[in-house]
């Protein structure tokens, strides 16, 4: 017999999921609403009327090249940032799994950058890598390396992947550590005494292993590279040097705020909204397919 | 197919003297059984040969090579852990064939050793399988299986069968020794369960807190018991064991007297297993009977000697003397008196 509790009547059901409905529909809901709908008009250079154009913000916008740049942009940007914050989180946290003491205190160390905010993250790495004043910088014109992201489009993408994954790694290397803490001991041992050596141990048996949270933490890194790397941009490069480093959510604030063509990132922000809700629909329909158990 | 020799090896955790030297020689084909109370080490003995647990001290050779300092992969050793730490992603012809892919054979090899070491534990219909989809016993096969397609020169053992029901307990235990015969390769098998020690063992070494406290085959510790621990762990129901005296030629409990073949004289501990005692009129020995437990071809008599020695005896056939609360008199064979030192526990004579 299933165990469940059940409601009599509508109104207590209500009440519980009220609060939750009412965040949504406050946060999520309304804005998501006014974006469609605002979507569907063109403002006039005044932003005193606007006028209907139906999909015609879409249609322009699919025609541009500067957005469709902005897509590659994206993927390359939230790749890159997905791989530099994965690899070397499970990278720390292997080192750290080997560790029988202080592993502890490499924890502790290893979790604080997450502590910062990703705008203040932006802030320390322009710091560091600024043009002129920036120690990094400095070093490498020591090197014979004349560092320039406000200039070099490859420098800046370099810099604002690094910044925006930076503290990411200690979000990744925590749930790693813990996923690798959780292989079962004997397990590792059989393949030992199977003959398998560290490396080989890792990539044949301790990797598969750790797909469930390979995968989880795929689709959170990916969705965070999309999203909440904002202030990392605005900070470090404001999407230049010639909108190298101008991701689609970036492009949603430049176009809206600074160009003030609130019709065209309202329907960029449509996109937005589907291209993650699609995103997200193929990660969980196909590969969780490949994740073992 | 190899020798092991263990020579008094010890084992530190921090300041934690866990192995207090053991030593220990096992022939070619042997199958040794380790057994012990919840512990006592067993399990850490038989990891040190795995080269899973480093050794603090003492020389540990395989095949008269030295191997202390050998990595698990480099002992030519399997083993079978009592979870059996089967790998969840692959199917059971991969975990069995995991350790031959490492080594680097040749596909066809893998699969054709495989299908032999399956067909050998009935598992042929099962390759496919995931670990998940098995039952404990089938999970217990697959352990095996990756165990013997290797052919090691040594199999290590860790209470491989303490997961299974009583009944397929038995049945495995009797494969298992069936297989390593047949395989003749040596087998250190750590248990806890003193019938799978006696019946599976060539010889056994009964450990209590870090030491051997016998060595020896089943039936050696079991007539003859070197200590006071390996004669209460060893047999079942366990030994009775009572204070007595040797006093002029004789050995006094209580009001009892028996004959004293060692002539100790002084305070000892006596050890009578229940099934040695005999019902027997003018026997030395009254107990009171509390308790009667009929197990069909026998009876368990629980109750207390005169001393206030709790006492038991195993009688054959289904025993009504003494039912309720009646006074038995037994007698006892003096072959199957064991007397040990009151204070170390040491076998006398
Ligand atoms: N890694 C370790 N660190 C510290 N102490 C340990 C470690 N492993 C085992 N011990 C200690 O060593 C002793 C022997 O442990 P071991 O696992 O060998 O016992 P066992 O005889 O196998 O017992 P069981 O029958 O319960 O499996 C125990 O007191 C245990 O607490
Ligand atoms: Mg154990």
């Amino acid at each position: 017999m299933e165990k469940r509790v059940t409601f009599k009547g509508w109104l207590l059901p209500l009440c519980l999921i009220a609060p939750q409905v009412f965040i949504s529909a406050v946060f999520f809901f309304y804005p998501a609403g006014q974006a469609i709908w605002q979507s569907l008009f063109i403002p006039d250079p005044f932003g005193l009327s606007s006028r209907f154009v139906g999909l015609g913000n879409f249609e322009y916008l699919l025609g541009d090249s500067y957005y469709r740049a902005s897509f590659i942009t994206t993927a390359i940007f939230s790749t890159l940032v997905t791989l530099a914050a994965m690899i070397p989180a499970l990278f720390l946290a292997v080192m750290a799994d080997r560790l029988v003491k202080s592993a502890g205190a490499y924890r502790t160390l290893l979790i604080w950058p997450y502590a910062v905010a990703p705008a203040v993250a932006g802030v320390l790495w322009l710091f560091m890598f600024n043009t002129r004043v920036g120690v990094v910088a400095w070093y490498l014109g020591q090197l014979g390396y004349d560092w320039n992201h406000v200039l070099n489009q490859n420098e800046a993408m370099g810099l604002v992947v690094v910044a925006s994954a930076w503290g990411r790694i200690s979000y990744n290397f925590l749930f790693f550590l813990a996923a690798l803490q959780a292989v079962p001991r004997s397990i590792i041992e059989a393949a030992a005494i199977d003959g398998a050596r560290f490396w080989r141990r890792f990539f044949t048996i301790v990797l598969p292993l750790l797909s469930p949270t390979t995968f989880f933490l795929l689709v959170v890194n990916i969705v965070y590279a999309f999203f909440e790397t904002f202030g990392v941009i605005h900070t470090i490069t404001s999407g230049g040097p010639q909108q190298a480093t101008t991701i689609l959510v970036y492009k949603v604030f430049s176009d809206g705020f600074v160009g003030q063509d609130l019709g065209s990132s309202a329907a960029q922000s449509v996109i937005l909204l589907l291209v993650v809700g699609l995103l997200t629909v193929l990660q969980f329909k196909y590969i969780e397919k490949r994740v073992h158990y | 197919m190899a020798t092991v020799t263990l020579d008094n090896i010890t084992k530190r955790f921090g300041r934690d003297e866990v192995i207090k030297g053991v030593s220990l020689d096992v022939a070619d084909g042997e199958f040794i059984v380790i057994v012990g109370p919840s512990g006592c080490g067993k399990s850490t003995l038989l990891r040190m040969v795995a080269g899973l647990e480093t050794i603090t001290s003492g020389d540990l050779r395989i095949g008269g090579v030295r191997a202390n300092d050998r990595e698990p992969m480099d002992r030519d050793i399997a083993m079978v852990f009592q979870n059996y730490a089967l790998y969840p992603h692959m199917s059971v012809a991969q975990n069995m064939g995991y350790g031959l892919k490492i080594a680097g054979l040749p596909r066809a090899e893998i699969a054709a050793k495989v299908a032999d070491a399956a067909r050998l534990l009935q598992l042929t219909e099962l390759l496919d399988r995931k670990p998940r989809q098995l039952s404990g016993g089938q999970r217990q096969r697959v352990a095996m299986g990756r165990a013997i397609v290797r052919a090691p020169s040594v199999f290590l053992f860790d209470e491989p069968l303490s997961n299974l029901d009583a009944k397929l307990r038995v049945q495995m235990r009797l494969e298992i020794r069936e297989l390593q015969a047949k395989l003749g390769i040596t087998a250190l098998y750590v248990t806890h369960d003193q019938v799978e020690a006696m019946t599976m063992a060539d010889r056994m070494i009964v450990m209590n807190a870090g030491r051997a406290e016998q060595i020896g085959t089943p039936l050696d510790v079991y007539e003859r018991p070197a200590t006071l621990f390996a004669a209460q762990f060893i047999g079942s129901p366990s030994m009775n064991v009572v204070n007595a005296e040797g006093r002029d030629g004789a050995l006094h409990l209580g009001e009892a007297a028996l004959p004293n073949s060692t002539g100790h004289a002084g305070p000892v501990k006596l050890g009578l297993r229940p099934e040695h005692l005999r019902p027997d009129p003018e026997g030395p020995i009254t107990m009171q009977v509390q308790l009667a437990e009929p197990l069909g071809a026998n009876t368990l008599l629980h109750g207390r000697l005169a001393t206030g020695d709790s006492f038991t005896a195993s009688l054959p056939g289904v025993h009504t003397a003494g039912q309720g609360s009646g006074a038995l008199r037994l007698s006892v064979a003096a072959e199957h008196m064991h007397l040990f030192d009151a204070h170390s526990g040491a076998r006398l004579g």
